[in-house]
């Protein structure tokens, strides 16, 4: 027989992935490079560092427009995700195991909430902010980002709670739990996935988020790093940020990676292990 | 350890169909009742209030002489074995059976005293390191008897505990649960549709119906005296061959009420191919002649059917209660389970022979049984019929 020609498939297979690859690893790798490079390097039109330096990390980490924002950054992302990991949980459960007049209603309205375009609520909470007090705060950012991450958290754990055998929790029960002990030590366990998931993309929400980071704040005590890149000017000011500033991305970048690598095994393995079978 | 007393209860839906209809039943100390019944009878239902995972529309639970309609099923006391088991898929078998007893707060050592003598009695020990996930159907069946069996409960309570497991391993964990209960002598209520289960496990059994319960008893007296037709058809297996006693002419019967129609019934044993029959016993019996259309020999037993006519509207009432019963009766047929030596064949004249004694008479209308008094347990007023 003769040797079959590559069939477009198996090629599109082998190219597909290589694409998207370079895709996305080519301006991660570019940023990379260009936060190793030092003041004079920088438009060298090389795409390697001819002498890489760690000076941008150091002036960066130097910088307190930097560091507080990092800090509110990593504080306002924490709290939202905690805050929004645990109403979810609480919400969704009940939408999953109650009867309750009007639970159609929630869902719907709060994914339309989620569908919400995120600036055309810029203004209002700028003046509602500024008249509350709540301007400037790490609460003034948790709250929306709360509002908008909740919505996408409860459909993702209602869908896991519908998934776990009624069961379940009725044999805790019946071998002496609380109804509150046997979803603490029973059905939230075994909505782990789920609840990472939920977690995972609250995070990421709020440590991504540009818009209401750069319009809620105005100085150090709350401005996240999205925003404070905004503001960088470098070692003096008189020199171009662009390689500080990247050094400041892949920063905020580090922690995005880690997280996804350490979830992500668990939420892969979460779903095929077919834990919530009995 | 304690009775259970349920008094007059009744579950019914928004909808206002009664899951459970008025049913009256008290379990001994120590006693093993099964609920048995087609699904959709109720039986599991009743098991899920008295455990406590039902609410009771009205009538009285008792546990130990104690009322507990209001209790939550934690403070109840009992076991329950589940369907599916109910395992918790994210603990090893150890902190599954460890379970309840966490969450009395004994102690670590009283803990792993009582979790290891449990899984030693159930051959679990090599496996309580292992999660749900990685065991058999049968050694997951044993986990959830293992957690119940750790609490000291005052009753196990079983759902339809056998049902996922094929045939073989459900004989062997038949004769383990009654190997178990024995040893422990616990009160045990145990829902099952499989009439084998019911017959050899039970101390007594309940048979229920439509919510109804038509007949609380052990196991050898609802085989030899079922209050109606129902039960006559539900318990025995082959189950017993019921005609309309017109169109059975062989015997004659008079109603008491002169004017209704009857059934009678007759157990596939109970017929006998009159060849082998003791010349002495056979002028005891009657003996009628058959046309012979299958025979099946199975080596321990052979099987003989016959086709058997009768009017539409006699057979009418038998063949909803075949459809109730999940059975099917397409037409009428005679089943005889005769001595497998017996020398019938197929297409041949045959001529079969019973004890009168073993037969059954209903009234067709009412499903009532006619020969018999009406047994303990069986609640009159609410008697649903095979003819309505």
């Amino acid at each position: 027989m003769r040797p079959r020609s590559p069939s477009f498939g198996r090629v599109a297979r082998t190219v597909g992935p290589v694409l998207i690859v370079v895709w996305t690893a080519v301006p991660l790798l570019w940023l990379l490079s260009l936060s190793l490079k030092g003041g004079d390097h920088i438009n060298d039109g090389r795409f390697w560092p001819a002498a890489p330096t760690m000076q941008n990390y150091r002036t960066v980490f130097r910088t307190d427009l930097f560091t507080s924002a990092l800090r509110n950054s990593i504080g306002i992302s924490l709290v939202a995700t905690a805050l929004s990991v645990v109403l979810a949980t609480l919400a969704a459960y009940a939408i999953a195991r109650l009867d309750f007049p009007g639970k159609k209603l929630i869902l719907s309205v709060a994914l339309a909430i989620a569908m919400f375009p995120t600036i055309s609520l810029v203004g209002p909470l700028f003046d509602i902010w500024r008249t509350v007090g709540l301007y400037d705060t790490w609460l003034g950012l948790v709250i929306p980002y709360l509002s908008f991450t909740l919505p996408l958290s409860i459909w993702t754990l209602s869908a896991f709670f519908r998934e776990i055998p009624w069961e379940m929790e009725q044999a805790a029960q019946v071998d002496g739990a609380t109804p509150w002990q046997a979803f603490r030590k029973v059905i939230v366990p075994l909505a782990a996935p789920g609840v990472f998931t939920a977690a995972i993309l609250t995070f990421f929400f709020a440590w991504n988020d540009f818009v209401f980071g750069i319009s809620l704040t105005s100085t150090g005590r709350a401005r996240t790093v999205p925003a404070a890149l905004a503001f960088f000017t470098g070692a003096s000011q008189f020199e171009q940020p662009t390689a500080a500033i990247a050094a400041a991305a892949v920063v905020v970048t580090i922690p995005v990676v880690a997280i996804v690598l350490v979830f992500q095994r668990r939420i892969v393995a979460g779903l095929t292990s077919g834990a919530v079978k009995g | 350890m304690a009775a259970i007393t349920v008094e007059h209860v009744e579950k019914r839906y928004d909808d206002g169909y009664p899951a459970v209809n008025d049913v009256s039943l008290e379990i001994g100390d120590g006693e093993f009742v099964i609920l048995v019944g087609p699904s959709g009878c109720g039986k599991s239902t009743l098991l899920r209030m008295i455990v406590g995972l039902e609410d009771v529309t009205s009538g009285e639970i008792r546990i130990g002489g104690k009322r507990v309609n209001e209790m939550a099923p934690r403070d109840r006391n009992l076991a329950m074995v589940f369907q599916n088991y109910a395992l918790y898929p994210h603990l090893t078998v150890f902190e599954n059976i460890a379970f309840p007893l966490r969450l009395r707060k004994l102690t670590a050592g009283e803990v792993r005293r009582r979790v290891e003598e449990a899984a030693g009695v159930l051959e679990l020990t090599e496996h309580l390191e292992r999660k749900p996930g990685q065991l058999s159907g049968g050694q997951r069946q044993r986990v959830a008897m293992g957690r119940a069996i750790v609490r000291e409960a005052d009753a196990f309570l079983f759902d339809e505990p056998l049902s996922n497991l094929d045939a073989q391993l459900r004989g062997q964990m038949r004769t383990e649960i009654a190997r178990l209960q024995q040893r422990l002598g616990v009160t045990t209520v145990y829902v099952t549709h499989d009439q084998v289960e019911a017959m050899t496990l039970g101390d007594r059994v309940a048979v229920l119906r439509k919510g109804v319960l038509q007949q609380v008893d052990t196991p050898r007296a609802l085989y030899e005296r079922p209050v109606n037709l129902f039960v006559a058809g539900f318990i025995g297996s082959p189950s017993m061959n019921l005609l309309p006693a017109a169109a059975f002419p062989v015997v004659s019967l008079d109603h008491p009420d002169g004017s209704r129609d009857l059934v009678v019934g007759i157990r596939p044993e109970h017929l006998a191919d009159e060849a082998l029959v003791d010349p002495s016993e056979r002028g005891r019996g009657i003996t009628f002649e058959v046309q012979v259309e299958a025979v099946e020999w199975l080596g321990a037993e052979q099987f003989v059917y016959v086709p058997w006519e009768a009017p539409g509207d006699l057979v009418e009432p038998l063949q909803r209660l075949a459809a109730e019963l999940d059975r099917e009766l397409t037409s009428l047929w005679l089943v005889a389970r005769i001595d497998p030596k017996s020398d019938i064949h197929r297409g041949d004249k045959a001529r079969l022979w019973f004890d009168p004694a073993n037969l059954h008479v209903f009234d067709a209308g009412t499903g009532e049984r006619l020969t018999a008094p009406r047994l303990r347990g069986y609640v009159p007023e609410h008697q649903d019929t095979a003819g309505h």
